[in-house]
C-alpha cells in the first residue's frame, strides 16, 4: 500500500475529526480532571465511540470485527490525539489482539465482540519496573493463582477484565483475571495526563490462561508492536495540534511592537520543527501499513515510528510551551495538557532511548 | 499477463543482457565512475561507453520525455518499473546530467518548441554537458540581487559579469544563466534565463580549490560573450519563475541524494573498522551512529512517501525544502561520524573518503539555496509566519 491516504481512510479521519470535536474535545479532558471522577473517561462518549466503529476496527471480518486495519486504528489514534480525548482506546486495541493472537476459537467469540462494542474494557497488566521492560516479569503464576505486582495498568480502574503477563515454567504467559476476584487490589494513580491507570497486586489471585504459553510470547510481542505503531500514531496527532497552535499563537502575539513569529530566531525554529514533522509523519504510517500487510520489518517500524515520535514530540512541546512564553506553563492554557500527555504517551511501551538501543541491536547489529 | 507485467518482464531480461557486470553495484555518488558526456567527455573504459550507448539508443536515459525530445516516452507506471528494475540490479545510472535533472524539466515547462528541439535530444544524448550559472561573487543565496549584465545589441545578446561555483565549469559546453536584462527593474524582476555556450573567446574559467583538495567548483567569466535572443527561456525579465521552478527539481534531487547515494550504513563501516567490542567500548559514540542511522531511516521513508504522493498526484510543494534542509544536515552528521569511526587513520590523509566526504558535506548546505534559505521559505510560505 502507497503511504498516501485511501479514499476510505480520508473519510475515517473526516469521521473521526467530528465525532471527537462534538464529543471529546480538550475540554472535556478538563471537565473530567476536575471533577474527581476516577474512570476518567465519559461512558457515553465510549459508547458513540462503538457506534461509530472506532474501537479497535482492525479486528479481522473473519474474527467478528470491521477488519478496517492497523492503518484505520493509527488514524483514529491521530485525531484522538488532537483532541486528548481520555477514552480506553488503546486498551481496547490491545485487548483485541491478544485475544485475536492468542485466543481459542471459543474465547475469540466471546471477547471480541463484547471489546468492540465497548461494553468489556480491560487493563493490560504488563510492566514491572521503572521503564518499561518487555523481558522482565517478576510476576508468577503458579496453580491457576497470580502473584506479584503490576504498575501502571492503563485503565485499570474500574476494568471488567485484566490480562496479565506473568511467568511460567514455560515462559512467560496470558492470563485472565477478574479484577473484582479475591487476592486482587486495584489503587488508582494520578497520572500526570489525568488518564486512567492503576497499580495492581495481586495475592494468589485466580487466573485462566488466555493461550498456552508458547502462544503467549509471540502474541505479546506482536501487541507490542501494535500499541507501539497506535502510541506513534497518537504523538503524531498531539504534535501536530500542539505545533498548529504554536504557529497561530506566533502570528498573533505581539512584542517589541511586532508579531513574534516575524523574528527570524523563532522562525527558524518553527521551520525546523515543521520539517520534522513532515519527515516523520512518513514512518508512522509505513509502520501501520508493514501491520497490515504482514511485513516481516513490522517489529523494527513500530520500534522506529514509536521511538521517533516520542523524541519528536517532546522537542514540539518544549518549543510550543517556550514560544507561548509564561502563558505556556499556567494550567489555563491547554498548551500544557498536551505535555503532560506527551510525557506520558512517550513513555509507554518504550521511550526514544528504549527505541533507540532496540533498532541499533535488532536493525543495526551494533 | 498484464501488459505492464510484459514490460516488467522484457525490461528485465533486456537490462540482463545489456547492462555489464563492471556497472552494476552500490551507487558510488556523483563521481566520474559515472558518464557525465558532453563535448569534451571521454570515456573511462568500455564498459562505461557500452552501457551509455545502450541505454541512450534506447532512449532510456530520460526514459519519461517524449520519443521526439531523445526519451521513450514511457508513462509512470512503466517508468517505475523501469526505476525498479535497474535498482533490482544495482545498475549505475548511464549518464549523470544538470540537462537532466534541471535544465531539461525546465524546458519542458517553460521553452519554445524551437528551444526543446534543439536542446533535449542532446540533453538526453548526453551531446552537451550543462553548467549552471546562479551564484556570483555578491549573490549567493541571495539571487535577486545578481549583477551579471546583459544588452541586447544587434539580435544578440551582450553579457558580461561574473559566476560562481559553477559546478565542473570547465568540462561543460553551455551554461544556463540567470543575467540582468532590465537594469532599472525591481530586484527580483529583469533577470532573465539564458542559455550561454561556453565554447567563445568572451567565456573563462578558473577553478577553486576547496579545503578537501578538490576543485570541483570554478569561477566562470563573462567578457562581452553572446548568446542568440532566442535563448531566453521563459519570458523576458521573468527569469526568476524558471529558477525557481528548477531549484525545486535540485533540492529536492540534493535531498533524496542522501539517502541513496550512501554506498555503506555508518554501522556497518562501524562494525569493519572497530568490531563489535570496540563499539561498545564506545558508548556513545555507538548511540550517535543508532540515531544516525534512525534518522537516515526516517528520511528513506519520507521520500518513499513523497514518490507515492506524487503518482497519487498530491504534489507537496515545500518537500524539496524539507528534503534538502534535512537531507544535508544528515549527511553532515554521516561525514563526522565516518571521521569519528576512522579515527587517526582519517585525520592522516587528506585524500582518504571520510575525509573528503566530511569536509565537502557543508558545501551540501549552502549549495542549492543555504539550509536558512529552506528555513526562510518554511517559515514565510509553508507556515505564513508574518514579515518583520
Amino acid at each position: 500500500m502507497p503511504l498516501v491516504l485511501t479514499e476510505d481512510e480520508v473519510m475515517l479521519v473526516d469521521a473521526a475529526r467530528g465525532f471527537l470535536a462534538k464529543s471529546a474535545p480538550v475540554s472535556a479532558l478538563r471537565t473530567l480532571r476536575d471533577s474527581g471522577d476516577t474512570l476518567r473517561y465519559t461512558p457515553s462518549v465510549w459508547s458513540e465511540m462503538a457506534e461509530n466503529g472506532f474501537i479497535a476496527p482492525h479486528v479481522p471480518e473473519a474474527e467478528g470485527g470491521l477488519g478496517m486495519g492497523y492503518a484505520a486504528a493509527g488514524l483514529i489514534a491521530e485525531q484522538m490525539g488532537h483532541t486528548l480525548a481520555p477514552t480506553p482506546f488503546l486498551s481496547a486495541a490491545i485487548a483485541a489482539e491478544l485475544v485475536v493472537q492468542a485466543g481459542s476459537a471459543e474465547l475469540k467469540a466471546d471477547l471480541l465482540p463484547k471489546i468492540i462494542a465497548g461494553d468489556l474494557v480491560t487493563g493490560f497488566a504488563f510492566e514491572e519496573g521503572l521503564r518499561h521492560n518487555p523481558a522482565g516479569t517478576a510476576v508468577t503464576f503458579k496453580d491457576g493463582k497470580i502473584s506479584g505486582t503490576k504498575k501502571i495498568v492503563l485503565d485499570g480502574v474500574g476494568a471488567k477484565l485484566l490480562i496479565v503477563v506473568a511467568a511460567t515454567d514455560n515462559g512467560p504467559g496470558l492470563f485472565l483475571v477478574d479484577p473484582s476476584a479475591a487476592g486482587v487490589t486495584v489503587r488508582p494513580l494520578d497520572l500526570i495526563d489525568s488518564r486512567n491507570a492503576a497499580e495492581i497486586d495481586f495475592a494468589d489471585a485466580p487466573a485462566t490462561p488466555l493461550g498456552d504459553a508458547g502462544a503467549a510470547k509471540a502474541a505479546i510481542a506482536r501487541t507490542l508492536d501494535v500499541a507501539r505503531a497506535l502510541l506513534a500514531a497518537e504523538l503524531l496527532g498531539i504534535a501536530d495540534e500542539a505545533f498548529d497552535r504554536t504557529v497561530a499563537y506566533l502570528k498573533e502575539r505581539v512584542q517589541f511592537g511586532r508579531p513574534i513569529g516575524s523574528f527570524q530566531a523563532l522562525q527558524h525554529r518553527a521551520a525546523r520543527l515543521y520539517a520534522r514533522l513532515d519527515l516523520t509523519r512518513g514512518a508512522v504510517l509505513k509502520a501501520l501499513r508493514a501491520l497490515d500487510e504482514g511485513d516481516k520489518a513490522a517489529t523494527m517500524l513500530c520500534s522506529l515510528s514509536k521511538g521517533a515520535m516520542s523524541k519528536l514530540a517532546y522537542d514540539v512541546m518544549v518549543e510550543a510551551t517556550h514560544m507561548h512564553g509564561g502563558i505556556g506553563v499556567t494550567d489555563e492554557l491547554d498548551i500544557g495538557l498536551f505535555y503532560k500527555r506527551v510525557r506520558v504517551a512517550g513513555e509507554l511501551f518504550g521511550d526514544a532511548h528504549f527505541h533507540t538501543d532496540r533498532i541499533a541491536i535488532q536493525a543495526f547489529g551494533i | 499477463m498484464s501488459e505492464l507485467d510484459d514490460f516488467r518482464a522484457e525490461t528485465r531480461a533486456w537490462l540482463e543482457a545489456n547492462c555489464p557486470q563492471s556497472r552494476r553495484g552500490a551507487f558510488r555518488g556523483f563521481s566520474t565512475f559515472n558518464y557525465w558526456g558532453g563535448r569534451k567527455a571521454e570515456f573511462q573504459d568500455e564498459d562505461q561507453k557500452v552501457w551509455f550507448e545502450r541505454m541512450r539508443d534506447k532512449g532510456w536515459t530520460v526514459p519519461e520525455w517524449p520519443v521526439e525530445y531523445g526519451g521513450a516516452g514511457l508513462d509512470k507506471h512503466r517508468a517505475g518499473i523501469l526505476q525498479q528494475e535497474l535498482r533490482r540490479i544495482q545498475a549505475q545510472p548511464p549518464l549523470q546530467s544538470l540537462g537532466i535533472w534541471m535544465l531539461g524539466p525546465a524546458l519542458l515547462h517553460f521553452g519554445t518548441p524551437e528551444q526543446k528541439a534543439e536542446h533535449l535530444p542532446k540533453i538526453a544524448r548526453g551531446e552537451i554537458r550543462w553548467a549552471q550559472g546562479y551564484s556570483e561573487p555578491g549573490a549567493g543565496s541571495d539571487l535577486a540581487s545578481l549583477s551579471t549584465k546583459g544588452e541586447l545589441k544587434d539580435g544578440q545578446w551582450v553579457i558580461n559579469g561574473s559566476k560562481i561555483w559553477t559546478t565542473n565549469g570547465d568540462k561543460c559546453d553551455m551554461i544556463f544563466a540567470l543575467v540582468r536584462t532590465e537594469p532599472d527593474a525591481p530586484k527580483h524582476q529583469g533577470i532573465s534565463f539564458i542559455l550561454v555556450d561556453m565554447d567563445q573567446p568572451g567565456v573563462t574559467t578558473k577553478p577553486i580549490t576547496l579545503i578537501n583538495g578538490d576543485a570541483p567548483f570554478v569561477q566562470t567569466f563573462f567578457d562581452n560573450a553572446t548568446a542568440p535572443e532566442g535563448n531566453v527561456v521563459g519570458p523576458r525579465g521573468k527569469g526568476w519563475d524558471v529558477t525557481k521552478y528548477l531549484l525545486g527539481h535540485e533540492r529536492e534531487m540534493i535531498g533524496s541524494s542522501m539517502t541513496n547515494s550512501v554506498t555503506e550504513t555508518v554501522s556497518s563501516v562501524a562494525k569493519a573498522k572497530l568490531g563489535a567490542d570496540g563499539l561498545k567500548a564506545d558508548p556513545s559514540l555507538r548511540m550517535a551512529i543508532a540515531n544516525h542511522e534512525i534518522e537516515s531511516w526516517v528520511l528513506g521513508i519520507a521520500v518513499e512517501r513523497l514518490k507515492d504522493m506524487g503518482k497519487a498526484k498530491q504534489f507537496s510543494q515545500f518537500a524539496p525544502s524539507v528534503l534538502k534542509l534535512m537531507g544535508t544536515e544528515l549527511n553532515y552528521r554521516r561525514g563526522e561520524l565516518l571521521m569519528s569511526i576512522s579515527g587517526f587513520d582519517a585525520v592522516n590523509d587528506l585524500f582518504s573518503e571520510p575525509v573528503h566526504s566530511y569536509l565537502h558535506a557543508p558545501a551540501n548546505c549552502i549549495a542549492g539555496g543555504s539550509n536558512e534559505v529552506q528555513l526562510n521559505i518554511l517559515s514565510k510560505r509553508a507556515l505564513g509566519l508574518p514579515e518583520l
